[in-house]
């Protein structure tokens, strides 16, 4: 454990402060003599109205200073590779492998445009095409799309086709309803919603399961689908999944399968085996994408072969010879995402994947699950936690734990922990809400620490428990090594003071005095 | 390979059998199995996934990319006038050296502390985007344009309460396709003519179909076609009288020369950012912002992030966080405002690099650059015999529509042959854009040079001198 630690604090201005009149960070190309003497200034063309009239008050900063703004807090972020990133449960913090990123900083990858002629980017569509085999096989579905550009859209594709379905069978007004489940993402719910559903929201039952008696209660000629997680944010397999599509199938519903989150599964269970009509993979989480501080990032959708026809456009497909683009799906829910996707992301699983091959995907699977439970284990050895669901001891590849006791114990809650974590270099995430389980955290440890690593981590909370237990005020006031103190939330929720821009800041202030 | 025949993984550190022992030992498990007992048999998957046979070193992986990466061919190594909405501009290294640091490429979601870089740097993408805006609220970036128009839309209709909107009918088809998915069915689109000489807003066509239930107008400036629309302000003048909105989508690479939208009237202003600073990717560098006045009534209707400063315990020291938390579906599942989650933030960063490197004066020799050089480009096209361009009688910004309707020549045989000659054509309007025939839509950027420019002119004069 490293009790000494500090993050990098360089006590850095805002970039508009390092302002320093006349200063250029880079050049922009020269245009020819010859086309200023043939066009003339360019502007004279535009119609005055149209015509700029105070330049935009951006900072003028040489270019090494503007490196180091930008080096000096990126230094204050603490990245998956920087940190054990176990605790941000439901997100997959694994390793992003080097070599990858090598190749997304290829010309070959970066400097080709989505309109080129198919036959110049055979080599784009083939890493495309290939990685939709692969997900095939690893899920079992028929036909994968990776134009969602994350999660949440790829959630929005499901909920998109599950409509569409319905309107062409001519019940689509009837059906208005997308049943989820408390556990599964907030995304499952939300996208639903804004395709004009109501939404119904299983709770679980004792066992932490989401109760199968509220599902037959719930479903009805009005049931459009089911979306939902599996295991959800509880790390609990729910192995009555077959259940569930058996009960929305025969209400006349579609199942959908967010397995954002698949990490201990690959191998060893798929999406079709549940009867699900479609499902999809995040790339940024099982298949070692990086976050990159929240996207672009990919929701690779697969369905069944009778909804193809319903996917977004284009499809990439290979005559055996030749790769190319199918824009024609008859039943097609149109577009989610301009082109085909975050190409950079598709590339790096595809490489993950042939790095690894069938074996090696299952051990990821089976090394996250036994990481997962070894930490549990552990955690369930620390005073003021626990599981959540204790009644359901067998955990895949994550854990909701709670606090509950240790708040009653000590007043010291999960945000608490959370902030005095980060003086040990550590992140911890609560979870997300509602907090169904009180004082939540959620920890996923994957397969990509040591166990030294998960024992350092491990000692954070326990030494965070430990100090809670002997002085609450010490987390309360946390943290002390971090690059900021705690931060006075009321402004954020205060229109009168709220700033999401430098300008709004200043003008603010000077309202304020 | 070991011994025993067992791989060992690089990526997965308790792969080593004797560290897995351990740990089943501590857990009181005798096999992984053992963790995997709440999946039923019938669900196993019991076959070998069809994988390829792994390539285990990084030697053997990069021969192998190397060999399918040759098999593409590169707009640096061939002349490219491809635009429409994905672009391919001047990319400083800085940009590429920020976004690919380890800090920032494998973060995601931490606390205002740990994190505090991450949101400093988004919230300096948000502040400095505000300049070249001239507005004060933009969000954490979504998906790309198509989304932020989308979603522009959508907080239309919640702050007018409104269920109707209006769309300019030359905005990006694809573009479209995804503004009617994502209001499907809450929502009517209903589109709005645009004068077949010039490309501009019919007026007419606008005021007869705006109606009490519109929420707003939306349409695009400069627009897919290129041109420039002037009648900012009367359009938002319509709306406004009729109690509706007037939503703008934007190249913010024409905003160092360009009247920003919010000086002619725009309540909310959206377009991409894949032109500040960041590579093609064959599509995938796309990254969608959203820009509004600070009125609560816009604020509290985004569903975006929007990373806000404020002040910490220490006197004088910058703390940063989430503004308005409780409106996102993160708070309020399918009560917040659409969905929030994995959008572009990385590429958000790199666009807030992108503007602090080129301040006030680059952003406008780089709009004055596109505007020479793709004005030149005009001209010098337009001296080829039965070409006409640009199509549209007005002034123009980066793209321009090339009309080859005279000389005979499908695009697509024009473009096979520019390619055998290493040049991209523009892209082929015929099917986004029936109704024009033969036409092309061309991008000039500052990337190109004039020497690209009458190369491009050279070969297409050889090309129609000659019947295919």
């Amino acid at each position: 454990m490293r009790e000494k630690f500090h993050q990098a604090k360089w006590d850095e201005p805002v970039i508009f402060e390092l302002h320093t009149p006349g200063e250029r960070g880079v050049l922009v190309p020269e245009v020819e003599q010859e086309i200023q003497e043939t066009v003339g200034d360019g502007i004279s063309q535009i119609p005055e109205q149209m015509r700029r009239k105070n330049k935009p008050a951006l900072p003028e900063v040489s270019q090494m200073r503007v490196l180091k703004h930008f080096l000096r807090i990126s230094q204050h972020t603490l990245g998956a590779d920087f940190n054990i990133d176990i605790g941000q449960g439901t997100c997959t913090m694994k390793y992003s492998p080097k070599i990858n990123e090598s190749f997304v900083r290829s010309p070959k990858a970066a400097e080709i445009h989505p309109c080129q002629d198919e036959d110049t980017v055979q080599g784009a569509l083939e890493v495309i095409y290939k990685l939709d085999t692969f997900l095939q096989e690893i899920s079992g579905m028929d036909k994968f799309t990776f134009q969602p550009g994350g999660g949440a859209a790829a959630i929005l594709v499901m909920v998109s086709i599950i409509q569409k379905y319905h309107e062409l069978r001519g019940d689509g007004q009837e059906r208005d309803e997308i049943i989820t489940t408390i556990f599964s993402h907030p995304s499952d719910a939300a996208a639903a919603a804004v395709k004009g559903y109501k939404v119904i929201t299983l709770y679980p039952d004792e066992s932490g399961l989401p109760d199968i008696e509220a599902l037959k209660k719930a479903v009805s000629k009005k049931t459009a689908g089911l979306l939902i997680t599996n295991p959800e944010d509880t790390g609990i397999f729910n192995y009555k999944i077959q259940e569930f599509t058996r009960i929305v199938h025969e209400a006349g519903g579609l199942c959908g399968y967010d397995q954002a989150n698949a990490n201990g599964l690959l191998g060893i269970t798929r999406a079709k085996e549940a009867d699900f009509d479609m499902c999809f993979f995040n790339l940024h989480k099982s298949f070692s994408s990086p976050h990159g501080c929240g996207g672009p990032a990919t929701g690779a959708l697969g369905v069944r072969e009778n909804f193809i026809d319903y996917m977004p456009i284009p499809l990439v497909d290979f005559d055996g010879k030749k790769y190319s683009l199918n824009h024609n799906l008859p039943h097609s829910i149109g577009k989610v995402r301009s082109f085909y996707g975050v190409f950079p992301a598709v590339l790096r699983a595809y490489s993950w994947i042939m790095s690894l091959g069938a074996e090696g995907l299952r051990e990821v699977a089976e090394v996250a699950v036994l990481n997962n439970n070894y930490v549990m284990k552990k955690i369930q050895q620390i005073k003021g936690a626990a599981i959540s669901y204790p009644k359901s001891p067998c955990r895949i590849e994550q854990v909701r734990y709670t606090w509950e006791k240790l708040t009653e114990d000590t007043g010291v809650s999960t945000e608490d922990v959370t902030n005095r974590m980060v003086d040990f270099g550590f992140h911890l995430w609560s979870s997300h809400h509602p907090w169904v389980v009180p004082q939540p955290f959620t920890i996923e440890p994957t397969e990509s620490y040591s166990k030294a690593e998960l024992d350092e981590y491990l000692a954070g909370l326990e030494k965070t428990v430990d100090e809670a237990y002997e002085d609450p005020g010490k987390a309360k006031n946390a943290p002390y090594q971090s690059v900021s103190h705690k931060i006075d939330h009321h402004p954020l929720d205060d229109p009168e003071k709220w700033a999401v821009t430098w300008r709004a800041y200043l003008k603010k202030q000077k309202k304020g005095g | 390979m070991k011994k025993d025949g067992k791989r060992v993984y690089p990526y997965i550190p308790n792969s080593v059998p004797k560290i897995k022992e351990q740990m089943l030992k501590e857990i009181g498990a005798k096999s992984i199995e053992e963790l995997y007992a709440d999946i039923p048999e019938n669900l196993r998957y019991k076959s070998k996934m069809n994988l390829p046979p792994p390539l285990t070193s990084e030697n053997a992986l990069k021969r192998h990319i190397d060999e399918i990466f040759a098999k593409n061919k590169t707009c640096e190594e061939n002349i490219s006038f491809l635009g429409g909405g994905c672009y391919r501009h001047q990319v400083p290294a800085i940009c590429d050296e920020i976004n690919q640091r380890s800090e920032f490429l494998t973060a995601y979601a931490g606390e205002p502390y740990e994190d505090h870089g991450r949101f400093q740097s988004l919230f300096e993408y948000e502040s400095l985007m505000g300049e070249l805006l001239d507005m004060d609220v933009v969000n954490v970036p979504t998906y790309d344009w198509s989304q932020a128009a989308s979603t522009a839309i959508r907080m239309a209709e919640r702050i007018t309460g409104r269920k109707e909107i209006l769309v300019s009918a030359i905005i990006s088809p694809e573009r479209l396709m995804v503004i009617k998915n994502y209001c499907h069915p809450v929502l009517k689109i209903r589109m709005v003519k645009h004068c077949p000489e010039t490309g501009r807003l019919d007026l007419d066509d606008l005021k007869s179909k705006f109606s009490k239930d519109t929420a707003g107008i939306y349409f695009e400036n400069p627009s897919y076609l290129g041109f420039i629309e002037a009648q900012g302000q009367t359009i938002a003048d319509i709306a406004h009288k009729k109690g509706a909105l007037s939503i703008v989508g934007v190249d913010p690479t024409s905003l160092g020369i360009l009247t920003p939208p919010s000086q002619y009237g725009a309540d909310i202003v959206c377009g991409d950012i894949q032109g500040l600073g960041i590579h093609m990717f064959y599509g995938g560098g796309m990254g969608g912002f959203i820009a509004t006045h600070d009125e609560e009534k816009f604020v509290m209707e985004y569903p975006s992030r929007l990373f806000g400063i404020t002040t910490t315990t220490v006197e004088g020291e910058y703390g940063f966080g989430d503004v308005a938390y409780e409106r996102t579906s993160f708070a309020e599942r399918e009560e917040g405002k659409e969905f929030v989650g994995t959008h572009s933030a990385l590429w958000g960063i790199t666009a807030g690099v992108y503007l602090a490197l080129m301040g006030p004066e680059g952003m406008k020799e780089l709009g004055t650059a596109i505007l020479q050089k793709s004005q030149y480009a005009m001209k010098q096209l337009s001296t080829i015999n039965r070409v006409k361009v640009p199509r549209f009688d007005s002034s123009h910004f980066k793209e321009f529509v090339v009309d080859f309707n005279e000389t005979g020549f499908k695009i697509k045989d024009i473009n096979k042959a520019l390619l055998d000659k290493g040049i991209f054509g523009g892209r082929d309007l015929s099917e986004e854009f029936p109704e024009f025939g033969y036409c092309a839509l061309y991008c000039v950027t500052e990337v190109i040079t004039k020497k690209d420019i009458d190369t491009l002119v050279e070969s297409l004069e050889e090309i129609l001198r000659n019947p295919l």
